[in-house]
């Protein structure tokens, strides 16, 4: 049984940039992996450790931050490459639920298929969010996907998502594989029916 | 009222309905390579789960092959071992594999076309974003995650969500020097690099029926650096001719049966789109990038922008971008020095590319002090080139000639930037670290112009360096 996600707290990270893209989560060179088992250790790599292995400032080595468990970024989060490495360092570092305006369509649905919940606030409510949140590392933030809301500080902001990626979430069906494998012998037709791609002569 | 493609395709591949509310869709066909495929045998064996339908899944070995020595076991273990568990599952599983040496390994996006696996009205995934680039050809394809390729393997269907649709016209006639990398860089340009989200591209108008196809896979392949997923042209006689006689197109009886069916996917003339936007072919000029993501872009005699022309949503991101461009706002991007030049990658490493290069390259020298490489998109291409004297001229000019994969695009071999090193590239991203080293710099830019740069020594207008159309 897969779990059910409804409603995820923590304290947050606020990472600002737009059009944060996946090759900026985890650079390509750490992708030479057969699996995606310690990636969490590579998340924003060069964004947080010189060309000698030395922390910079970044939200993420701030100790502030440490222990985050939710991700706060702005529009266009994961964009570019299809790397689920991506997702998948960024839920082996720990985080539960990424917090946005907006995020790229491969992202997203990597992300929602491992059970990383992306959800989206309107403009005015994530610079609130960002704010609350840089004054106060403490502040507990609490993402609720069955009421959808994100609520601190006395605050509470209607939240975005698809609803078919809410409904996967919350029932624990976000992992589709079983779910398409019940198809059965109903592939095998479409198998039949649909002529590509021919053999090789 | 009419259907558009993408609304045909779908239907004729919808499964059933999932209880999410997601649709089931059947993917025709199922490419795959060595850096998004390991992971997912894994999980399958996990599962203890077969490949279902092994004929529609075909791989091949580009994202970490060297270019320069092959010889194996190669210097980095890591790539060794890569290529090694991609050879294990695809043997393992009877899945048709495209090794090294095969004469048909090459870049994913390049080795589907020229073989004739990729074909109209066809849904077709593969573990990377630039998927997209199988839409020149009237298929829906778009790229996946690594969870997925499980799905794909196990069941040859994903759990997808329907797009809108986005028609985007280019009409008129290109001008001289300007080619299919220069429209879609100026259509980012100008929609935003988010402004894709949520659609599937289509595109058509005069412009894009009188491209061949090689021209409309550079298109389609960066649909996804304009945030969309998906980009098509509708199937024409263009495409037929280009499919005829390919070693997986249909054949005799076959093939004008086939072409029937792929016309009937084309979108109607009344199919109606959730927005048109339309551009005029003529007023786009050599287009190149001066910042960190693609829709960063000016025309070659543009300027930098300054930070007050943009709107003020994009100048903390324009402010990140110059600062590590190291370029000063308002500056001319012509005349700013380069240290590589790189032609390869999905977007732009076919023959035709290359073609078109050698045609004005020949008698020019690259300026000292450039690194200039060449890397072809499959073994098909290097040898081709090497048949017509492409090579050579390359050689002559003082061009690296490598052999086919992916390269210094995102650097997982050996290729890669040094320090802070700036490079002109045909390939489809310009982000931070793109090729390799964390402070290294690309601008983007069709293969003529990277050729040019490389001549001059600095961005430069290809029209002025080759005498283009002036």
């Amino acid at each position: 049984m897969l779990e059910k996600f409804t409603v995820i707290r923590g304290r947050a990270v606020p990472l600002r940039g737009e059009d944060i893209d996946t090759d900026r989560i985890i650079p390509a060179r750490f992708m030479k992996v057969l699996t995606f088992e310690g990636l969490g250790q590579y998340l924003f790599y060069d964004e947080r450790f010189d060309e000698k292995g030395n922390p910079k400032p970044h939200p993420l080595n701030d100790p502030r931050y440490q222990g985050a468990s939710l991700l706060l970024v702005e529009a266009g989060f994961g964009s570019g490459s299809s790397r689920e490495h991506a997702p998948q360092a960024i839920k082996r570092a720990g985080f539960k639920a990424i917090i946005g305006e907006s995020f790229a369509e491969i992202f997203f649905g990597n992300a929602t298929a491992i059970g990383l919940p992306c959800v989206t606030l309107a403009p005015e409510d994530l610079r609130a969010l960002f704010q609350a949140v840089e004054a106060d590392p403490s502040l507990e933030v609490e993402v609720d996907l069955l009421a959808k809301e994100v609520r601190f500080g006395g605050r509470v902001a209607p939240l975005a998502l698809p609803e078919a990626a809410r409904e996967a979430l919350t029932q624990g069906l976000w992992d589709p594989i079983g779910e398409l494998l019940e198809a059965g012998s109903l592939l095998d037709e479409f198998d039949r029916k649909l002529p590509y791609p021919r053999r090789s002569e | 009222m009419g259907k558009t493609l993408y609304e045909k395709v779908w239907e004729a591949h919808e499964v059933r309905k999932l209880r999410s509310g997601q649709s089931q869709l059947f993917i025709d066909l199922h490419l795959l390579h060595e850096v998004t495929s390991p992971q997912a045998f894994g999980m399958l064996r996990d599962l203890g789960l077969k490949v279902r339908y092994p004929h529609r899944t075909f791989a091949t070995v580009d994202h970490i092959v060297p270019t320069h020595d092959r010889t194996e076991p190669f210097q980095d273990p890591l790539a060794q071992s890569m290529l090694e568990a991609l050879r294990q599952n695809t043997k393992e599983h009877g899945i048709t594999f495209f090794d090294l040496g095969s004469g048909n390994q090459g870049i994913v996006h390049v080795i589907g076309p020229q073989l004739g696996l990729t074909q109209p009205g066809m849904t077709i995934a593969c573990g990377d974003s630039h998927t997209s680039t199988h839409g020149a050809f009237g298929a829906v394809a778009f790229g996946i995650g690594t969870s997925q390729v499980r799905d794909v393997l196990a069941t040859q269907t994903l759990a997808a969500q329907k797009l809108k649709v986005r028609r985007i016209n280019v009409e008129g006639k290109l001008s001289p020097g300007v080619y299919a990398k220069d429209v879609i860089l100026h259509i980012i340009r100008h929609l935003g690099v988010k402004g894709g989200l949520g659609y599937a591209y289509e595109y058509g108008g005069s412009a894009v029926e009188a491209m061949d196809m090689e021209s409309r896979m550079t298109l389609c392949n960066m649909s996804i650096e304009g945030g969309a997923r998906i980009g098509y042209v509708n199937p024409d006689e263009t495409t037929f001719a280009y499919l005829e006689g390919r070693p997986f197109s249909p054949k005799g009886a076959e093939w004008e049966e086939a072409k029937r069916r792929w016309r009937s996917f084309a979108s109607d003339p009344d199919a109606p789109y959730d927005d048109v936007v339309t551009f005029r072919a003529e007023e786009i000029p050599p287009t190149v990038t001066w910042g960190i993501n693609p829709g960063q872009a000016v025309p070659i005699d543009g300027r930098v922008p300054l930070l007050e022309e943009l709107p003020e949503e994009e100048r903390p991101l324009a402010e990140e971008a110059l600062a590590y461009m190291g370029l000063r706002p308002g500056q001319p991007i012509k005349g700013v020095p380069i240290q590589v030049a790189f032609i390869g990658s999905c977007t732009n490493a076919r023959l035709s590319d290359l073609r078109e290069v050698a045609r004005f390259l020949k008698g020019h020298k690259v300026k000292k002090g450039v690194r200039a490489l060449v890397v072809p998109g499959s073994e098909w291409v290097a040898k081709k080139a090497e048949e017509e004297g492409i090579a050579e001229v390359f050689r002559e000019a003082g061009f690296e000639w490598r052999n086919p994969g992916c390269s210094m695009c995102l650097a997982m071999n050996p290729d890669r930037l040094q320090g802070d090193e700036l490079a002109a590239s045909s390939s489809n991203r310009n982000y931070k670290g793109r090729m390799g080293s964390p402070r290294g710099r690309t601008v983007l830019m069709s293969p003529l112009m990277v050729a040019a740069a490389a001549v001059a020594g600095e961005i430069a207008d290809a029209r002025e360096v080759f005498g283009i159309g002036r």
